[in-house]
């Protein structure tokens, strides 16, 4: 290994940021799970009988799924057996009464979000964006309230809107991602504790970016929240979600749903930087994030875009699709999917072409570093009726150092023969070419090696709103110190 | 003292000995030019100099303004003031030309300790320097190198060197693959930079590039070694009569 990869890989395997522990009181429900788990939490929000019924039916099948070991094996993941009676599912900040504004949040909450660099208080946020926080299993504050209400925009916590817009939630929920998709999607189902909600009234282009802000705080809890979108005719959002969570030795399961609606005319922009904690750098410890979040173009001409940024998490097992159903309609994938040391990755996403004309649009940056492995797996189905469909697919490795991976796995349906198909993909390594180039005018190895790889992500970031694509820049070159093994 | 002082230099690439014992002294305001037959080492000096380290020197010292050469990485090198204007400049997809640079230069008038330069200096500069080279300033928004001809590749590099204003340039091999309007427009901009503090290593084969960039001295390099030194007569003898003939000859036998 030349010294200049010396360089690379002793860029001092720093400390994550973001891995210290809020010291607060917790109102948490002992570990395990049967039917009187699923009772006491929604008894614990006050929930209305038809939100019990729900989750309990999918309790039930869940139950069963696990009974006939029905968790997933496909992917191209590495792990022990979970054991998911000895994971507490309901974990919340203790609160003496109910919240009327950001005044009554526990001070050692906002505290936390202040150094997440997360500003709660309204008056202080100069980035046009309303945040709503998640900490641990409840949503503790969402800004901005007033302001979207002018505009008829919807943006509460999940609990909020089962008990204030009952009606909207019955008629959405589960209606992208049902109990029965697939097994952390029936577990999620089951027990999710809380998540974000956003309605966009017809015509109306929400006037802020929309975003949660996910904590795991409590030892020995899993995170399960789930977040339902939906944009009513001609409505646009875009909305942003981040997410760190502690160190810990222990591995922490997140496993969340997230459902968009895109009505006619109606474009959701959802981008994502998520940076749970990784794991230490023997691969100790990190949270298993198992995710299923699928969008629907249900109206014609509607637009749904995904963007990623996936740096975080011990295993990542996540594939944001969209359901291509309404004529016209377009889905995109634009993700950057980062994996060092032990880290594993397993992404990528499905488009389903139902609707004609129908285009879809995949571009997908894998880099691998330290023992990192990752898995590209996207299915792209053009279904019968979907005359005059298209997809354009880029997938591109980036490799550092000799001991990591990079995987692709394409899957290609086609039921309609008028559908157009294309199909990029390419490995490099870093190469000592490259890096010396850099270094001979001047610049430092570090410097250098976190140009390369913003270049070859820039494709990515410039999907995402303005003011995140800096903090994604910057979250790549801290991940990838003490990259090269 | 030299700007650049070479001495019984032997480098090995794999367990091969590339060069053999060379011995160099530029001094600032000098242009030499390194000539010799594919395979002779001229590339390996030049790298060298510029501290890649797939070359292993075994014995020997380089000394640059008197400081060890050998104890820098590629970009204290570079920070000190050692340009290589590449062979082969490489594509790197993502990165913008002029933010590339600018960044190279910053990082180099941080090392000098000097204020690093803001866009709305830097750009004033850059485009006196692109007319220099007559580059299309639409070639810099794209990416580093990306999709540029083997010309525009090599203008680029003189485009480089022209805004970092190196103490040494080592120009590897700068005219191959130019036609004659571009080899022209290279040397002009490669002329227009001599300077009375600045030396020029430059590094050829044939003796085209040297009616343009007019050297002060010419070495001619074989199997490792420099068997020859001249004046620029050198050169048009070397054209002349081939590399051979200084093989076969002892030096200064025709003098």
């Amino acid at each position: 290994m030349s010294t200049d990869m010396n360089v690379v890989h002793e860029m001092a395997a720093k400390d994550y940021e973001w891995g210290f522990v809020t010291d607060i009181e917790e109102d948490r429900i002992p570990k395990g799970l049967d039917e009187g788990v699923i009772r006491m939490i929604s008894a614990k929000k006050n929930e209305p009988e038809f939100m019990l019924e729900w989750r309990l039916n999918a309790y039930r099948y869940w139950a069963s799924q696990e009974k006939a070991d029905a968790e997933p094996k496909w992917a191209n993941v590495h792990f022990p057996p979970i054991d998911y009676q000895n994971i507490a599912y309901y974990s919340a900040p203790k609160q003496k009464k109910t919240l009327n504004s950001l005044d009554e949040v526990d001070p050692e909450i906002l505290r936390t979000y202040e150094k997440l660099g997360i500003p709660l208080a309204e008056q202080k946020l100069l980035a046009n964006v309303a945040v709503d926080a998640v900490f641990d299993s409840v949503s503790v504050a969402t800004t901005f309230k007033a302001k979207l209400a002018e505009a008829g925009v919807i943006f509460c916590s999940f609990s909020e809107a089962v008990l204030k817009h009952p009606d909207l939630v019955k008629k959405y929920l589960g209606s992208v991602v049902p109990h029965t998709d697939n097994f952390y999607a029936a577990l999620n189902a089951a027990v999710f504790s809380d998540g974000s909600f956003v309605y966009v009234p017809r015509g109306v282009r929400c006037p802020m970016e929309l975003s949660t802000y996910f904590r795991i705080n409590a030892a020995e809890t899993g995170q399960f929240e789930r977040t339902l979108i939906v944009a009513e005719e001609g409505a646009y959002v875009s909305y942003l979600e981040g997410c760190t969570a502690p160190m810990r030795d222990e591995n922490q399961l997140h496993a969340a749903v997230v459902e968009l609606v895109a009505l006619d005319n109606a474009q959701i922009r959802y981008s994502t930087v998520q940076n749970w904690y990784p794991g230490d750098k023997n691969g100790k410890g990190g949270i298993y994030n198992f995710v299923t979040k699928r969008g629907k173009c249900l109206g014609r001409n509607s637009k749904i875009s995904w963007t990623q940024v996936e740096t975080g998490s011990a295993i990542t097992w996540k594939y944001p699709s969209c359901i291509l159903q309404g004529d016209n309609s377009v889905g995109e994938f634009y993700s950057v999917a980062l994996t060092n040391n032990y880290q594993q990755a397993d992404t990528g996403t499905k488009m389903i072409h139902l609707g004609k004309n129908t285009k879809s649009t995949i571009v997908s940056k894998g880099i691998s570093a330290g023992h990192g492995q990752n898995t590209y797996r996207g299915m792209v189905k053009i279904m019968k009726g979907a005359t005059g469909a298209r997809n354009y697919t880029q997938c591109d490795s980036l490799l550092i150092g000799d001991k990591c991976g990079a995987h692709t796995f394409p899957y290609i349906e086609v039921k309609n023969a008028s559908a157009r198909m294309e199909h990029e993909a390419a490995t490099s390594k870093i190469g000592e070419d490259q890096l010396f180039y850099l270094q001979q005018r001047g610049i430092k190895t570090e410097d250098a090696v976190s140009m390369i790889v913003s270049g070859f992500c820039k494709q990515v970031f410039k999907e995402l709103p303005m003011e995140f694509a800096v903090e994604a820049q910057k979250l790549l070159a801290v991940s990838l110190e003490g990259s090269v093994g | 003292m030299s700007l650049l002082e070479i001495k019984n230099l032997h480098v090995q690439v794999d367990g091969n000995e590339i060069l053999k014992g060379i011995d160099l002294t530029v001094n600032a305001g000098e242009v030499h030019s390194i000539m010799g037959p594919n395979g002779s080492g001229k590339s390996t000096l030049a790298q060298v100099l510029a501290r890649r380290d797939a070359y292993e020197v075994t014995k020997g010292s380089i000394l640059f303004e008197g400081k060890d050469l050998l104890e820098m990485k590629p970009e204290e090198a570079a920070c000190e003031g050692v340009f290589l204007a590449f062979q082969y400049p490489v594509e790197i997809p993502g990165i913008g030309n002029t933010y590339f640079l600018r960044s190279a230069l910053n990082a180099q008038r941080k090392h000098r300790g000097l204020e690093e330069m803001d866009a709305m200096d830097f750009l004033p500069m850059f485009r006196e320097k692109l007319k220099l080279l007559e580059m299309d300033d639409k070639l810099m928004n794209r990416s580093l190198n990306e999709g540029f001809s083997g010309g525009e590749k090599k203008r680029n590099e003189i485009l480089q060197m022209a805004v970092l204003e190196p103490k040494l340039a080592i120009l590897d091999e700068t005219d191959s693959g130019l036609d004659i309007d571009a080899l022209r427009i290279v040397a002009g901009g490669v002329n227009s930079l001599r300077s009375p503090e600045r030396a020029m290593l430059v590094v050829t084969h044939y003796q085209r590039l040297l009616n343009y960039i007019v050297p002060d001295f010419v070495h001619v390099l074989v199997d490792g070694r420099i068997v020859r030194s001249g004046g620029k007569e050198l050169a048009l003898e070397l054209e002349e009569r081939g590399y051979s003939w200084t093989e076969h000859e002892p030096v200064g036998a025709r003098s």
